[in-house]
């Protein structure tokens, strides 16, 4: 979705150039109070010390940033050795979300290769039909999901019934289960940079490949991949960027032992039991962690483009 | 004809930049009421840019554009008595023909009917009555063409300014609409600004035109002054085809001046202000001026031989290597073939032509 | 044009990955509004069709809250996708239509910057934002929210539309004698307007699904439906939470469909 806008278009003219302060006014004040400024608050706060009720007292600490990397010992006296909980909570959320998006890739790129080489016509329709889940409401879809995968629930009923398997495999509360989760939230994310790059791919480059003796495979290989790259880059960091921070997936299928940081963020902010500054300041290190994906990706594409002229 | 009198367009050192880049070099001009005048030029010469600037949709950055002794360079679009005929149109998609060709007279405050009455009889002007309640789209291009002109016609405007209005058109209507252009022009009695790169629409449509190149203007005139007496190097190559020799002056005496070309051939041609002796410049020699034969005749006479013929339909093209000189093209046309022989590749023969025929440029 | 073997396009096994992604995509909406006409207790057996699930949400015990709780979904949509798409064409007007500008690429930041920020990030921000002002959570702080973060999703189809447009028609306008406003509001705003229409649907259907802000900033007794419907999954999926989400499911395909229909219909051809 973010990949087209990247640059965000060039200004098609300057008819209304003298009001552009009047027009833009709305946007800068909404936006600024109720998400810039939220975020520099945010930022603020992960600096405070925490309160045992939730919410903070004006007292400027490290304290939130010092637990979520420092083990102090029991009593917190020890000098800092680095603390392992959260990190490794951050690190399955980045192998949870890659793993999700690797799943797209394999199921996302024929899906788009496919839809990009059908007749023109119908190319919006099949995008249509990819598209029409995404804006179902996410809760459904995943709740939906967990209907679909539980023990008793349809697909193991239908596996059992056709004789592939005698007992229900297990499949909610695993792994497996968030990454489809995770998979079914945003595959349209990946389907559509990509089929969006192929749809531009110049197929008279595969007809010359094929005519100096390339197979199919080696021309889509050496000629077509490299060609749409630009596309399956944009494709993989738009499902992973949104999969590293999800709370439904991993909440509802995941259970505990599947803990991602959508849910350590959550926890802190639920009732009386949380500590609202280390929820700010894990808040932030996940926010760092996602722009300077979305800036490297941004430069690349940048790139990209002045290399495709 | 125009009317030399009144000057329609006043265009007074007008300069414009973007940035660093000057898209016009101060350029004067006047144009004259009831005139069909015509910018002519390759494209990112600067011609639409000057157009779009009496129209009103570019600043001036420098200079001044005066209409009919009042000047404008400051007031917004809707404020000029000129109106536009765009290159793709602009009719508008959501309205109607007759709405369309009514807008600019409801704009000025006309009632809606005395709109829809004028949009009438300018649908009958252009022959498009049948067509007033149908969308833009439901039009083929031609009739498009000319929704937009009788949109641009209907608020009664000083100029009509016309943005490459046929480019968007197939070849047989292009040269139809070349005619009709001209009638109502003559019909309206209304100034014609039209802008182009197409030499031959410029010659057969026009009364001046106006040649540009890279910001300059490069040569005003009438279409045969400019094309039998380019100025430079540019205009005698952009308009027509030409053969354009490298010739050094050695003499000028009586108007006439005489020029080397290299294997010791010589010609004489008129003088051209600005060119003195021993200066080296280019020649042009339009291609249907010469002809072919045996032997020199009284005419300037340069000997070659011929190494191809090219059939180009009307014409044959005669392509010759004058003796340790440069290569010539001579047209032939075939009605004339009668008198004048053509000759086989390989053969020996004299390139002759009239004594106006060569034209010494300013490059 | 016959797609033999040979054509250099097709690829074995595309076809199925497809077939396979839409099953994947479609099958658990499928299976879950087929259950949500089961005739039955309990979820897992199937007793037959019947729409007592449904009769269910409207005069079962929890009729009440789904009533309160779609009131408040529906009215915190149509107030939210109405600011925002306003506020959304007249940024797109400056940007598109504003020449270029120092501000112009912060301003396009600014705007798609709730695309970026992870959700769960603006959630903590958005209910600390409010905390810190002192500010009471409740309707009021979800539709302030949903304004703000639907601006993107109303902007982005509205923008496109006006790229699409050439400025010469706004020129052939005012060369026409009509002022800046007149080619705004009788030129430019008519072709907009499957834009706009396509802007406010996804606004509305953004603004309808959202779960995680609504869930930080709602404060407590105020609930729309998807927190209401988190709230009863939690407990464990009833039958008539698949009636419920069925018809959430079909609004949202409904306003879609709309959308796709309306942008696709070309008002300048």
């Amino acid at each position: 979705m973010a990949a087209g806008a990247a640059s965000g278009g060039s200004a098609k003219s300057d008819t209304y150039a003298e009001a552009r302060t009047w027009l833009l006014l709305p946007a800068w004040a909404v936006l600024g109070i109720f998400v810039l400024a939220p975020v520099l608050m945010m930022l603020v706060y992960s600096f405070l010390t925490k309160e045992f009720r939730g919410g903070v007292i004006w007292d400027f600490s490290f304290a939130a940033y010092d637990q979520f990397f420092c083990n102090r010992g029991l009593f917190g006296d020890e000098p800092c050795s680095i603390e392992w909980t959260y990190i490794n909570i951050f690190w399955r959320s980045i192998w949870q979300a890659g793993a999700a998006t690797l799943l797209s890739l394999v199921i996302g790129f024929p899906t788009a290769y496919f839809i990009a080489t059908r007749p023109e016509k119908v190319r919006p329709i099949w995008v249509f039909l990819i598209t029409i889940p995404y804006w179902v409401n996410l809760l459904i879809r995943t709740v939906s999901m967990k209907f679909m995968l539980r023990d008793q629930g349809p697909l193991n009923d239908f596996l059992i019934s056709t004789g592939l398997i005698d007992t229900p495999i297990h499949i909610v509360n695993t792994n497996f289960a968030v990454q489809l989760g995770l998979f079914y939230s945003y595959l349209p994310f990946m389907v559509l940079p990509i089929y969006a790059s192929v749809e531009r791919y110049n197929f008279n480059l595969s007809e010359a490949a094929a005519d100096l003796y390339a197979s199919k495979w080696v021309t889509l290989r050496r000629i077509l991949l490299p060609a749409v790259k630009p596309g399956v880059i944009a494709g993989c960091i738009l499902v992973f960027v949104p999969s590293l921070g999800s709370f439904l997936a991993p909440d509802l299928l995941g259970g505990a032992k599947n803990f991602m940081i959508g849910s350590l963020i959550e926890e802190q902010f639920k009732g009386n039991a949380g500590n609202w500054p280390f929820g700010a300041a894990a808040s932030m290190i996940l926010l760092t962690m996602v722009l300077i994906i979305l800036l490297i990706f941004a430069r690349q594409q940048a790139k990209a483009e002045k290399g495709t002229g | 004809m125009s009317d030399k009198d009144t000057i329609a367009v006043d265009v007074r050192d007008a300069v414009k930049r973007y940035g660093d880049f000057t898209a016009l070099q101060r350029i004067s001009l006047s144009i004259y009421d009831n005139e069909f005048f015509t910018l002519l030029g390759p494209s990112g010469c600067g011609k639409t840019t000057l157009l779009r600037m009496i129209a009103g949709f570019e600043d001036v950055t420098e200079g001044a554009i005066f209409l009919f002794g009042d000047e404008i360079e400051k007031l917004p679009p809707n404020k000029r008595p000129v109106n536009t005929v765009f290159q793709n149109y602009a009719l508008f998609p959501h309205m109607t023909v007759t709405e369309n060709v009514g807008f600019g007279l409801e704009m000025r405050g006309k009632s809606k009917s005395e709109a829809r009455q004028r949009a009438g009889e300018m649908l009958e002007l252009v022959q498009l009555s049948q067509f007033a309640d149908r969308k833009p789209a439901q039009l083929s291009g031609g009739q498009q063409q000319r929704v937009a002109l009788a949109r641009a016609l209907a608020p009664q405007p000083k100029v009509l300014l016309l943005d490459e209005p046929l480019s968007a058109l197939d070849l047989k209507l292009r040269q139809a609409m070349r005619f009709e252009l001209k009638e109502l022009q003559r019909e309206t009695g209304i100034t014609f600004i039209f802008v182009t790169h197409d030499q031959e629409e410029a010659l057969t449509m026009s009364d001046r035109i106006a040649v540009m190149s890279a910001g300059k203007l490069q040569q005003l005139g009438e279409a045969k002054e400019i094309y039998e007496r380019p100025h430079n190097m540019f205009v005698a190559d952009f308009i027509g085809e030409t053969n354009l020799l490298e010739v050094s002056v050695d003499k000028i005496a009586d108007g006439r001046a005489i020029c080397h070309l290299g294997g010791g051939h010589e010609l004489t041609c008129n003088e051209v202000p600005g060119v003195g002796v021993g200066s080296k410049v280019h020649m042009s020699v339009r291609p249907e001026r010469l002809f072919l034969s045996d032997e020199p005749t009284e005419s300037e006479s340069l000997k070659g031989q011929v190494r191809d013929n090219i059939f180009v339909g009307t014409d044959i093209q005669t392509i010759i290597d004058l003796a340790d000189g440069p290569q010539m093209i001579v047209r032939t046309s075939n009605s004339d073939r009668g008198n004048k022989r053509i000759f086989e590749p390989g053969a020996q023969a004299y390139v002759n032509m009239e004594q106006e025929a060569a034209r010494l440029l300013v490059d | 044009m016959a797609r033999g073997k040979n054509d250099i396009k097709s690829f074995p096994g595309f076809l199925p990955m497809t077939i396979l992604c839409l099953v994947i995509l479609y099958a658990p909406l499928v299976v879950v509004t087929i259950y949500s006409l089961n005739d039955s207790n309990s979820i897992t057996n199937w007793e037959g069709i019947s729409f007592r699930w449904y009769a269910d949400v409207f005069t079962g015990p929890e009729s009440e809250k789904f009533k309160i709780a779609a009131w408040n979904s529906f009215t915190i949509a149509i107030i939210a996708a109405t600011v925002s798409t306003t506020i959304a064409t007249l940024a797109a007007t400056a940007m598109v239509r504003g020449g270029r500008f120092r501000l112009r690429t912060v301003s396009f930041g600014l705007i798609s910057l709730p695309l970026m920020v992870p959700e769960i990030v603006t959630a903590v921000a958005t209910l600390i934002f409010f905390n810190s002002i002192g500010f009471t959570r409740g309707y009021l702080t979800i539709l302030m929210a949903h304004i703000a973060f639907c601006i993107p999703f109303a902007y982005m189809p509205i923008s496109a539309r006006m790229q699409g447009i050439e400025d010469s028609y706004e020129q052939a306008a005012m060369d026409l004698y009509a002022t800046k406003r007149q080619a705004f509001t009788k030129i430019l705003m008519p072709l907009m307007l499957p834009g706009i229409i396509s802007g406010y649907i996804l606004a509305f259907i953004i603004s309808l699904d959202d779960f995680i802000i609504t869930n930080f900033v709602k404060g407590a007794g105020v609930e729309t439906l998807p927190t209401a419907i988190f709230g009863s999954v939690k407990q464990g999926i009833k039958p008539n939470i698949m009636a419920i989400s069925t018809m959430l499911l079909a609004v949202s395909i409904i306003m879609v469909t709309i959308s796709y229909f309306v942008s696709k219909s070309d008002n300048t051809k």
